[in-house]
């Protein structure tokens, strides 16, 4: 493309423009409405410059919440989603690593019925099968705790699928060479295998911490201890509330937003260097 | 430094398919043998089964005095050299070197002077903090190679490892090969289907066909004299001319054939043998037409149509005779120049 037409450029950078708009947009309305004072945002018209409150909003969802709606202080609510969705990833990568690797590389009976097993879980969601895992997680008696936030969600098949496709592309001689060089299973598995599937992780992380910080409905459903409230529910509690405070809500959205843009920016760095560096 | 012994080696695989059926193979200690053989023939399955990464579903293998049937990979005290190498991408040159011995608990300074001795021997120091992905063809050649000779191994197998190599490198790469291997005087073997490397490279040659063994011997010997139709076709380039014995009864008016077998039904005459001005010695003369006259430089390929045969036929002769294409012309064969095969069995009928 080294044609030169303006006009087609500036088509060009205009549906851009408003494609960007129309993405940024909500976010600016957030930004602006948790800066306002409590009844600004009841009157009808929605201020579109920020208001002097923002410091204010954010300091008091912070420390203290809208107990009475519901939503212990941000930064509780925060960190319990941080440690679900931190277990949620970390255990799906380290189960979906370890059943990928049984299914390429060892030999066993009902090998391809075992995968297909897993494969089918794929076509189940979580909300499927959320009424019998409910009935289990409380017979273990983890209703109210990290663990029964995290582990029913830890099983996954598309993380198992994807690294069985990608330990498929790797050549076979790269586990020949790795017998011969007097590496057993675990070893080619540490040193070989984890190093290749480097930038796997990394794109898998991100989406498998987002998969976890999303969670709604099952953190809705097993706590009714607010120690253990996650920030998306905290949010949606206080809008179901009488007479919802907006100016709040927008406070906690903003900051329930950051952390999976912090994950994205920080991978992001790990990614471009598992491309480039990386090479079968 | 060992001897490796097959004996009455199998392998099948589901199915019933059998990829080597029964092959006996003693190679001496410091030897260079080279498996060679069409696709298809077993002759990767042969090697792997030596190294370890195939079963063996019959017959015994043993490296030294060791019968080493069961024995992992890494317990045989062997170093393999892939075709696709195989390096580890994400290791520098020198953790590929040294991976293996680190994996057997050698100390960090004995690594360091193996890695260090290695890439000297194999020119490849200054690469030794590069990655793989940053190293051409060749070099990535010598750090496969290296990653083989650091071990000191009983034996190296090597497993087509030109074959992702140009044509130029290639034939660097061979004599490299064979210089590496007289000097650390390592038992070798070697499976290639390029007949040209086969014949260069190796003390002793096996040709393998259809998971068996057709001959074994020096390079010489087997050109010299092939023992089977088959192996005659496979070594050598152009390919030997299989005539038919009936056909050049009918042109022999001096009894050059004579002396041939009894069982004798087809003649095998090398493209080098095919002479095209008459020799002193009885000769049976043919009457050719030319088809296609390839000029190789220091040498020529003549394609030629025999006048009452429909075997394609080919001469190499040195030089550029003067003839072209569409002319015809006569072909002068002595009796030293044949060699007597019989059809049914493949074999060859003279001693």
């Amino acid at each position: 493309m080294v044609e030169n037409r303006p006009w087609a450029n500036f088509f060009a950078h205009l549906t851009l423009m408003v494609g960007v708009a129309v993405v940024v947009f909500p976010v600016y309305v957030a930004l602006v409405a948790s800066t306002q004072a409590p009844g600004d945002l009841l009157r009808g018209t929605l201020p579109m410059l920020p208001g002097a409150h923002g410091i204010e909003n954010f300091t008091r969802m912070w420390q203290s919440g809208v107990s009475n709606a519901g939503a212990p202080p941000a930064g509780k609510m925060l960190w319990n989603s941080f440690i679900m969705a931190m277990a949620i990833t970390v255990g799906k990568l380290s189960i979906s690593l370890l059943s990928a690797f049984a299914i390429v590389y060892f030999r066993f009976r009902f090998r391809m019925f075992f995968f297909w097993l897993i494969f089918l879980t794929l076509m189940l969601p979580v909300e499927v099968r959320i009424i019998p895992t409910f009935q289990v997680v409380a017979d273990l008696n983890m209703l109210n705790s990290f663990a029964g936030l995290s582990i029913p969600l830890i099983a996954s098949a598309t993380a198992t699928f994807l690294f069985r496709q990608f330990f498929m592309t790797i050549p076979e001689e790269m586990l020949e060479a790795a017998r011969v060089d007097g590496a057993g299973p675990l070893k080619f598995f540490k040193d070989i295998l984890m190093p290749l599937s480097i930038t796997n992780i990394a794109a898998l992380f991100v989406i498998m911490f987002i998969y976890g910080w999303n969670q709604y409905l099952w953190p809705l459903l097993i706590t009714t201890d607010p120690d253990y409230y996650t920030i998306v529910m905290g949010i949606q509690r206080m809008t179901s509330e009488e007479n919802p405070q907006w100016h709040l809500i927008m406070a906690a959205v903003v900051m329930a937003a950051l952390p999976p843009v912090l994950v994205i920016l920080f991978m992001q760095r790990l990614f471009v260097k598992g491309l480039t560096e990386t090479e079968k | 430094m060992a001897s490796i012994t097959l004996e009455g080696l199998k392998k099948t695989y589901a199915g019933n398919v059998a990829a080597v059926k029964g092959v006996d193979l003693h190679i001496q200690d410091g030897e260079f043998v080279v498996l060679v053989g069409p696709s298809g023939c077993g002759k990767s399955t042969l090697l792997r089964m030596v190294a370890g990464l195939e079963t063996i579903t019959e017959g015994t293998l043993k490296i030294g005095e060791r019968v080493v049937n069961q024995l992992e990979p890494a317990e045989r005290d062997i170093a393999m050299v892939f075709q696709n190498y195989a390096l580890y991408p994400h290791m520098t040159v020198y953790n590929n070197l040294a991976y293996g011995l680190k994996n057997r608990g050698f100390k960090k300074d004995d690594i360091d002077q193996r890695v260090r001795t290695a890439a000297k021997m194999l020119e490849i120091e200054d690469f030794l903090e590069r990655k793989p992905r940053k190293l051409s063809g060749g070099q990535r050649q010598r750090v496969a190679m290296g990653r083989a000779l650091v071990r000191e191994p009983a034996a190296f197998l090597f497993d087509e490892p030109l074959s992702n190599l140009d044509a130029k490198l290639r034939v660097q790469m061979r004599v490299e090969i064979k210089q590496l291997q007289r000097r650390l005087k390592t038992t070798s073997l070697y499976v290639t289907h390029d007949q040209l490397e086969a014949m260069t490279l190796g003390d002793r040659l096996v040709v393998l066909n259809a998971g068996q063994i057709e001959q074994v011997g020096t390079p010489m010997e087997i050109y010299a004299r092939p023992a089977t139709m088959f192996v005659a076709e496979f070594i050598g380039s152009p390919a030997m001319n299989m005539l038919p014995l009936d056909y050049l009864a009918q042109q022999d008016t001096q009894g050059v054939l004579s002396q041939l077998p009894k069982e004798t039904d087809t003649v095998g005459i090398r493209p080098d043998d095919m002479q095209l001005t008459p020799p002193a010695a009885p000769y049976v003369m043919l009457d050719a037409t030319l088809m296609l006259f390839e000029a190789a430089g220091a040498e020529s390929h003549l394609y030629l149509n025999l006048a009452g045969s429909d075997q394609p036929t080919v001469v190499r002769t040195a030089g550029q005779p003067p003839v072209s294409e569409g002319e015809t012309l006569q072909v002068y064969v002595t009796s030293d120049a044949l060699h007597p095969f019989n059809r049914t069995t493949g074999k060859r009928t003279a001693h």
